[in-house]
């Protein structure tokens, strides 16, 4: 595991100058998921259709400093897949050494990877790539305008899931994507937060150094979609991890394991320390919403429960 | 030395085995009716260890496009085959294997597309790809898709083209029956084809890295680069004939754009395309001998569209009848009927033009409709009225 010291001393992947907003999550994720993939092997990067693809690849400029594709939204996975076996089938044509070493990753937001891109991860994963899958999870489709995905928390407001006197901002629980790709029993699975750089970063390195697929699945906020301050991005998603909203777990070849500031049912912080700073709930506030908040605690704490079982705890 | 073997194959077993001999780095496809045995030939080719090619069995068309696409700009030469519903599924990725320049190479079964469901033989799937911006050819025989497919990765990988190239041919009538074909020798086809040395591949590291698919809205420069693309399909009408003519040279088969049967001096003539050209040209020949001057344009390649020599075929002529395998709902006719009556739009002398929408799903061509149809080009040279629209041909 790399220190800060190290890790300050690699070279950031993605250049700054990129045009994602002030306090994006996104970049801070992509940026310690490559820090911490270390300079062992050359990377490959792919990214889905999304803030992170606009943002950074507007031509004739690219913030990637390592070899780069973009395909469609919903293809990330693949897209790099195909890559990796270009790869395999260059070295098989004896046109790369057989003793290179590369390593290929791509990434995707929430919308891209718990929605529409799916099938594409499930099937990448499935046949067993040499990738990694890095999802960077801001809870809705915020590159079109803060549209509601399967991501996005119970209650919160989206563009597509609005506030009114009929709704109280989504009504529906979000997908535990994390889960979904760990029941394809790859060699490493694990869900890691911004706020938690060292964890990331060493989850990041575990998921490189696999031989197969492996996914991280990355708390990024968005300041701009979840109404909170730009210099608050950092404090939010600690506090997801704090409140259990968002357990730090990994899962390595099938054995599940909570990894660092271990958060439990009895030292979890209120849901609403979580919800309260942030304007996307603020209706959940208003009186008349207090069973909603409660339902949320519940599920909240049903969620940490079930990571617990599963982690032996 | 080429040496040649012939061999009684289906048109897949054919195309599989170009496939085979092109050598493709990467193969990423996904089953579908009748393109199946395509896919399932080639898998016995990696479990036979006849080939280096990274099979990539993926869950849908749309990643098996998504991963030819990645595997081409890391600089793989790459295939795939699909059909129909499988083609429709891709459509996005067609627009993004042409715009990113990609020299792809896919062969498709021609099929019918949903609703109702039905797994015969028309063009609808093809021709709902042909603004896509790949290169488009159309086999007769199962003789033609094997070598379509083998001067589709010469076109496709030409420095003047890299453009994405779909190689056709008819789903069951031409996939499926047993034909009789020459193959060539491996070693024949390997030099042929040559090496593929990309420019801007992902994995090349003796370069600065590249990245692809970048963002060009914004004020950018996708206009641009579509003209750019609009350039280079311009520039591969050369490219495709030239490689047509190195190919026969070698193979000793002819592969014009177009293929005429009795056009020097043909008063009516049916356009097709496809397994029907053999429909058609097999009624020609008995109305020669009958004395009445028919003849057949085969069109080979689609796209880039032949306009100048389809006009020049045809100017001679009284009546044509185009025949569409395809329909294109609320147009004034099929695919083929608009690009070839635009082709005559600038000839002073045009013949009467008919379209004949047929076969679609699957319905027979029989011998008989080929008669009704040189019978009503005949009518109308001797002044009958044309068709004020097109004709459901065979329909019940």
């Amino acid at each position: 595991m790399a220190s800060i010291k190290e890790l300050s001393r690699r070279e950031d992947k993605l250049a700054g100058g990129h045009r994602l907003c002030a306090g994006c999550g996104a970049s801070i994720a992509v940026r310690q998921v490559l820090l911490g993939a270390g300079d062992d092997y050359q990377i490959v990067a792919g990214c889905a259709t999304g803030c992170l693809e606009v943002s950074t690849t507007i031509y004739p400029y690219s913030s990637w400093k390592v070899p780069f594709i973009h395909n469609a939204f919903e293809n990330s996975a693949a897209t790099i897949s195909g890559v990796e076996a270009a790869f395999k089938g260059l070295k098989a044509a004896g046109k790369i050494p057989g003793d290179k070493k590369m390593k290929f990753v791509a990434f995707g937001g929430d919308g891209g990877t718990y929605d529409i891109g799916l099938q594409s991860l499930s099937g990448a994963m499935e046949r067993g790539h040499d990738m990694v899958y890095v999802c960077y999870d801001n809870g809705a489709y915020m590159n079109t305008g803060i549209q509601r995905s399967s991501a996005t928390p119970k209650g919160a407001w989206a563009t597509t899931a609005e506030v009114g006197k009929a709704q109280q901002g989504k009504t529906q629980k979000r997908k535990d994507l994390t889960s979904i790709i760990a029941a394809h029993n790859i060699p490493y699975v694990a869900q890691g937060s911004i706020s938690e750089w060292k964890d990331l970063a060493a989850k990041a390195e575990k998921a490189f150094a696999v031989d197969g697929p492996a996914f991280l699945n990355v708390f990024a906020p968005c300041p701009r979609g979840w109404r909170i301050p730009y210099n608050q991005s950092v404090s939010i998603a600690s506090l997801a991890v704090k409140t259990g909203y968002w357990p730090l777990f990994e899962v390595v070849d099938g054995e599940w394991a909570m990894t660092t500031k271990r958060v439990t049912r009895e030292n979890r912080l209120p849901i609403e320390d979580f919800l309260k700073p942030q304007g996307r709930f603020k209706h959940l506030f208003r009186p008349g919403n207090e069973a909603l908040l409660v339902e949320i605690q519940a599920d909240v704490d049903r969620n940490l429960d079930y990571v617990m079982k599963r982690a032996g705890l | 030395m080429a040496t040649q073997k012939t061999l009684a194959a289906t048109g897949n077993v054919l195309v599989a085995e170009a496939m085979r001999q092109c050598a493709p780095d990467v193969m990423a496809a996904y089953p579908i009716t009748p393109q199946t045995t395509i896919v399932e030939e080639f898998a016995k080719f990696v479990a036979q260890g006849r080939v280096h090619t990274e099979y990539v069995t993926v869950e849908s068309e749309h990643s098996a496009m998504s991963a030819c696409v990645g595997a081409s700009a890391a600089g793989a030469r790459v295939m795939t085959a699909t059909s129909s519903q499988g083609l429709a599924l891709m459509w996005e990725e067609l627009h993004i294997a042409s715009g990113m320049r990609l020299p792809i190479v896919m062969a498709n079964a021609n099929r019918a597309l949903s609703a109702p469901i039905n797994i015969h033989c028309d063009h609808s799937d093809v021709m709902g790809a042909r603004d896509t911006g790949w290169i488009i050819l159309f086999a007769e025989t199962a003789q033609e898709a094997y070598d379509n497919t083998i001067m589709s990765v010469r076109i496709a990988e030409h420095p003047d083209v890299l453009l994405p190239v779909m190689t056709t041919l008819d789903g069951f009538i031409t996939t499926h029956s047993i034909d009789r074909a020459q193959v060539m020798d491996d070693e024949t086809v390997a030099a042929f084809v040559g090496d593929y040395h990309p420019d801007l591949a992902l994995l090349d590291d003796t370069k600065p890295p590249v990245s692809h698919g970048n963002f060009a809205g914004l004020g950018g420069p996708y206009f641009e680069f579509k003209k750019a693309q609009r350039n280079a399909i311009d520039r591969s009408a050369a490219v495709i004939k030239s490689v047509g003519e190195e190919w026969s040279a070698i193979c000793e088969r002819p592969f014009g754009v177009i293929e005429g049967w009795g056009m020097e001096d043909a008063e009516l003539a049916i356009v097709a395309i496809g397994s029907t050209a053999g429909n058609a040209r097999h009624v020609a020949r008995e109305l020669r001998a009958q004395g009445v001057r028919v003849g057949v344009l085969k069109v080979r390649v689609f796209r880039p569209f032949p306009f100048a020599e389809i006009a020049d075929a045809l100017g001679g002529c009284k009546a044509v009848a185009v025949l569409d395998r395809s329909e294109s709902f609320g147009a004034e006719g099929g695919p083929l009927f608009l690009e070839v009556r635009s082709a005559l739009y600038d000839r002073a002398e045009r013949p009467a033009i008919v379209d004949y929408i047929y076969g679609l799903g699957g319905a027979d061509v029989k011998l008989e409709l080929m008669r009704r149809v040189f019978s009503d080009l005949s009518d109308i040279a001797d002044g009958a009225e044309v068709p004020g629209r097109l004709v459901y041909l065979g329909a019940r």
